[in-house]
């Protein structure tokens, strides 16, 4: 089939024809949606990427809306947030839908990469989307970094302190490299100026862009599946992936019942529980920043206490930060670390489920851990966890040389 | 897998749900009770509007909330907000202020009274309730009192009147409707969320039960 011909067929709206020969509307729609293959056994770890695209558009929007209102000064910026929740019509809406999104961004975000852990989606051929992945990863945990604070609440200003001054734990241009980043002496309204426009500008345009190449890489190798083998090995005379399906209107269907289902559940939260007992909005920061008042413990947002506990489970300041900074890279150094050349879990050796296991509790208690006082059997847990979340990095290019895998099928297991 | 996999969802659910320490450490009496008011009662937020006016607006301010916004919220008309609730020179468009200025109230009192707009949202409703209801004579205290709550607070008791004259049935009634009106005030949209919520969740259903159906349909045809 000549593509000169589909080119003919695809639109017989009149406007969408003379659009076409002037933009390759059709050519982008049949590459990335109408004739983009995926397989047809996609379980649910695959609806997170549509989920964190979905996530992403529900908060530059609520974001767009909230600037509008916002005031970026240290003497305004808790009141305009008030302003918002009260005065503004369903400013309260938008607000907590923001706030609430940002918890809901990492829980799809971490799911995601778990998903990519799971099947070897990170393996050859896709190591450059993981890395871009990473690279999302990282401008994401910037952006809600920047984010909190904006609020200019206590807990805002404190995590503010806490970490911009990890930078100040470089030797020799720590303390001229905080001053750089704060603007300022302390913490103070010219640091919150600033962050804001990294927050609505900088940030934001990052990650659009990543995502942008990285569902272009994607698309370019053809998506990973749970049984971790491609189906463009195996095609029918029109060269389409037997095992595959088009991403519209099966893929795109399918998602749209996991997009309500998550929008059910984000809605719980936005309308029932928008603060989460504490962890979506905490309780310290619906009081106005305080330079003279710490709280009694200082916390981040629950989705970087994990991290959170592993610094503070070395007593060393600047190990503790290396230590933590080390945490997060590691993850960008999975497809060099694992050896096995099996990509599903669901063909690989014990030690790699074992050695993921281990690693999916300790991340979790490393997260329940940083949200606790770090003192007695805590410090003890937290410092085992971060023992055991290193060595399943470290260790991995041993264990997954040892794995004993089983034997892959040739085709997609598909059970309608 | 199967395990693996539950084990998973089960931490992670429970790492999401496991409450934040609180960061105040309170002190229990015998008689600490949750706080279960109810913002969507307006006969009790408006019992609170007027317990809150008689006997907290003297000191403490809602620098957040508005009189005539406030008045339609809980259902009263600006007739009523006007004999009954504005005390001072406020219109009824002003946001509910003191005239304490905030030097004199740290000479009078040590620390001058907070503004309660955000009251319920920094301390939880329950530990407000008790606060209130926990105040004991105490000879030698600047105030004459003390809090079983909040050891030492600088706050004296200003409900010690109706301490004596109701019961403490009424007394606690009476307390847990300005519990229930600070709640509203620290969030006034409360109420509102929660119903309008309900039909979201209703709306977001039907779509789900038309989605499947159209996913089942379209995927009939894979093999």
């Amino acid at each position: 089939m000549s593509s000169d011909k589909q080119q003919e067929v695809y639109f017989s709206n009149p406007i969408l024809k003379w659009v076409d020969e002037r933009f390759p509307l059709s050519k982008v729609l049949r590459e990335h949606a109408t004739e983009y293959y995926a397989s047809k056994n996609f379980n649910i770890w695959y609806i997170f990427g549509v989920l964190s695209t979905v996530t992403l558009v529900l908060m530059l929007l609520t974001g767009l809306f909230l600037t509008m209102n916002y005031k970026p000064s240290a003497a305004e910026a808790f009141n305009s947030i008030e302003y918002i929740m009260r005065s503004v019509e369903y400013g309260w809406l938008i607000r907590y839908m923001h706030s609430t999104g940002a918890s809901f961004f990492f829980i799809v975000l971490y799911l995601h990469m778990f998903r990519g852990m799971l099947y070897g989606s990170y393996k050859q051929p896709r190591e450059l989307i993981w890395l871009i992945g990473m690279m999302l990863y990282f401008c994401l945990m910037a952006e809600a970094f920047l984010g909190y604070i904006l609020p200019w609440g206590n807990m805002s200003y404190w995590a503010a302190q806490v970490i911009v001054n990890l930078f100040g734990l470089i030797p020799y241009i720590g303390d001229t490299l905080v001053e750089w980043i704060r603007g300022d002496y302390y913490i103070s309204d010219i640091t919150l100026n600033r962050f804001f426009a990294l927050h609505v500008i900088a940030m934001p345009l990052a990650i659009l862009g990543l995502v942008f190449v990285h569902i272009v890489a994607l698309h370019h190798i053809g998506s990973n599946n749970p049984d971790g083998i491609e189906i463009k090995n195996h095609k029918d005379e029109q060269g389409k992936p037997i095992d595959g399906v088009a991403f519209h209107p099966f893929h795109t269907s399918k998602d749209l019942v996991g997009i309500i289902i998550f929008l059910m559940l984000y809605f719980g939260a936005v309308f029932f529980a928008p603060e989460m007992g504490g962890l979506f909005l905490e309780v310290d920061n619906f009081e106005p920043a305080d330079p003279l008042k710490t709280p009694e413990h200082i916390v981040p947002s629950w989705y970087f206490t994990p991290y959170y506990a592993i610094l503070r489970s070395i007593p060393e300041p600047l190990l503790g930060a290396i230590a933590l900074v080390s945490a997060v890279l590691c993850f960008v150094f999975l497809p060099w670390l694992d050896r096995c050349k099996v990509k599903s879990i669901r063909y690989r050796g014990w030690q790699f489920k074992l050695a993921l296991s281990i690693f999916v509790i300790s991340f979790v208690s490393l997260g329940y851990l940083g949200l606790q006082p770090s003192s007695g059997i805590y410090l003890i847990l937290a410092r085992l966890f971060t023992v055991l979340y290193f060595s399943f990095f470290l260790l991995m290019p041993l264990y997954t040389r040892l794995e004993k895998t089983k034997p892959v099928p040739d085709r997609v297991v598909y059970k309608k | 897998m199967k395990t693996l996999k539950k084990l998973i969802m089960i931490s992670l659910f429970l790492s999401l749900f496991s409450v934040a320490n609180s960061a105040s450490v309170e002190k229990k009496p015998d008689d600490y009770m949750p706080a279960l008011n109810d913002v969507t009662d307006l006969k009790s937020l408006q019992r609170g509007a007027r317990n809150f006016f008689n006997y907290c607006a003297g000191c403490h301010s809602l620098k957040y909330v508005r009189y005539n916004q406030m008045a339609k919220d809980i259902g009263i008309s600006e007739e009523e907000l006007n004999s009954y609730l504005i005390f001072t020179d406020s219109a009824p468009q002003d946001v509910i202020s003191v005239n304490m200025l905030e030097e004199d109230g740290n000479r009078w009192f040590g620390k001058a009274p907070p503004d309660l707009s955000m009251i319920t949202r920094v301390n939880s409703n329950t530990h407000i309730y008790n606060f209130l209801r926990s105040f004991y004579p105490e000879k030698g205290s600047p105030t004459g009192t003390n809090n079983r709550v909040k050891d030492g607070t600088s706050m004296p008791n200003v409900l010690s009147v109706l301490q004596d004259e109701m019961n403490k049935k009424e007394f606690d009634s009476f307390v847990l409707d300005i519990v229930n009106f600070l709640d509203y005030a620290g969030e006034p949209i409360k109420a509102k969320r929660k119903s309008l919520g309900i039909w979201v969740m209703c709306f977001l259903f039907v779509f789900l039960i038309f989605s499947f159906a159209l996913y089942k349909d379209i995927w009939k045809e894979v093999k």
